[in-house]
């Protein structure tokens, strides 16, 4: 795996530390919920090697 | 709200892994191919470039030896996944071929990161089935280009080695783009750098590179050759044309655009370059849903009414263009190169049997002639 390639699987996971922060202080907005849970579907995928 | 964010996280996790599994059975499928008379041996294409090594973009190269010496050939498919007619052409010489003079090296799945990656937003099936006398021989059917899984981040715009000519980002990942290649490279330059190694190491003669195009894009249903491939190409255009009935026009290689097999090939080293084109109605943009059916018998709608209004470039009738009709076609194709070659060098022929031609496939079907694995010697049966 190159170098470049190591780089975005952390910025991956980093968005996800991020969008599940955002999930868990979000206390009002179910569209919001929803969303972010729909962008966090392809960072998951990615990180785990599906797709 | 605790109790609602677990309620959507549920639904969004079994959603995910609803999707995730199909996707994950995909790439890991493996299509078991049996290894026939004339295979002395299996080798990677990692062999010629050993930064393959361990990656999903290492591939099996089938070596097919005659008795007698002479030239060698090499015979691509699946550099496009998604252009299959190759890849049941590459496993039925494979499977059937007997080598009476020199060496075929067969690739079939050449791209074969792609070959595990499919194309969601367009509606690709993932598998498709051959019917055989024994059952149906499932393949999987892969995308144009090489999954991200493989080689991920893409550029802004993918800037061609050695020429710096300027290409879409998304042919960083097409092998049919980024020869001759390196092998400090992208991956898939990588892949294109290994099989540049095997044509001037094993100091190849002819190289077929199998594909499939739209009936409503002007080069198909054709050879691409360059200039010094022409000659071949323009005696095998009229053999087949005179002798099995069938259209095989020859186009030029462009000079100028660079990264395909059929111009690189040619130029960086001895080998004489082919491209196939034969047309798939399935991956015209205007047809109906991209099914199974489609992909097999080439049948649609929307491109008899085009044809109707003569804007394909293939003659185009209520049969469709079925898949024996395609894999015929690169049979012959490839047949009549390595005769025509031998005519022109006997002492390097390369001369096959065994293997079927157009009218044969057309009437008796691809499936005829894949073998059962399961009845095989489990040593001469590999998976793909």
């Amino acid at each position: 795996m190159s170098v470049i390639m190591i780089v975005y699987y952390l910025l991956s996971i980093y968005l996800t530390v991020v969008l599940a922060g955002n999930f868990i202080r979000e206390k009002k907005n179910v569209n919001d919920l929803i969303l972010t849970l729909l962008v966090l579907i392809p960072l998951i995928l990615r990180i785990l090697r599906v797709k | 709200m605790t109790r609602l964010k677990i309620v959507l996280i549920f639904i969004a996790a079994v959603l995910t892994t609803l999707g995730a599994i199909p996707l994950y059975r995909h790439r890991h499928y493996q299509v078991p191919v049996v290894a026939g008379p004339a295979v002395t041996r299996v080798e990677k294409l990692s062999r010629f470039a050993p930064g393959l090594k361990g990656t999903m973009a290492d591939t099996d190269v089938f070596v097919l030896e005659g008795a007698r010496p002479g030239g060698k050939a090499l015979l691509l498919a699946n550099t496009h996944a998604n252009e299959p007619a190759g890849l049941l052409t590459a496993v039925l010489m494979i499977e059937n071929a007997v080598v009476e003079q020199g060496t075929l090296y067969v690739i079939p799945e050449f791209n074969a990161s792609a070959g595990r990656n499919t194309k969601p937003g367009d509606g690709y099936p993932l598998y498709f089935d051959i019917p055989t006398e024994w059952g149906p021989k499932r393949f999987r059917m892969g995308n144009r280009d090489a999954s991200p899984l493989e080689q991920w981040p893409d550029p802004d715009v993918y800037i061609h080695f050695p020429e710096k000519q300027l290409l879409s980002f998304l042919d960083v990942r097409n092998t049919n783009r980024t020869w001759p290649g390196r092998a400090d490279g992208p991956l898939m330059e990588n892949v294109t750098f290994a099989a540049m190694e095997l044509l001037r190491s094993e100091k190849v003669d002819v190289a077929i590179d199998m594909h499939g195009a739209e009936t409503m894009f002007p080069v198909t249903n054709c050879i691409v050759a360059p200039l010094k491939s022409s000659k071949i190409a323009t005696l095998v255009s009229m053999n087949v044309k005179a002798m099995e009935g069938f259209d095989n026009h020859v186009e030029p290689s462009p000079a100028n655009f660079h990264g395909l097999s059929h111009r690189e090939i040619g130029d960086f080293s001895d080998t004489l370059p082919f491209l196939l084109e034969a047309p798939i109605p399935f991956l015209d943009q205007p047809t109906g849903p991209k099914t199974v059916d489609l992909l097999l018998d080439g049948k649609d709608p929307f491109l008899l009414s085009l044809s109707r209004a003569k804007k394909l470039f293939v003659p185009y009738d209520e049969s469709g263009w079925p898949m024996d009709k395609r894999v015929g076609q690169h049979c012959s194709v490839s047949l009549e190169i390595l005769r025509q070659f031998t005519k022109k060098n006997p002492e390097k022929g390369i001369v096959l049997s065994g293997v079927p031609r157009y009218a044969e496939l057309v009437k008796n079907g691809v499936g005829r002639y894949f073998h059962d694995p399961a009845k095989a010697d489990p040593k001469s049966v590999h998976f793909e």
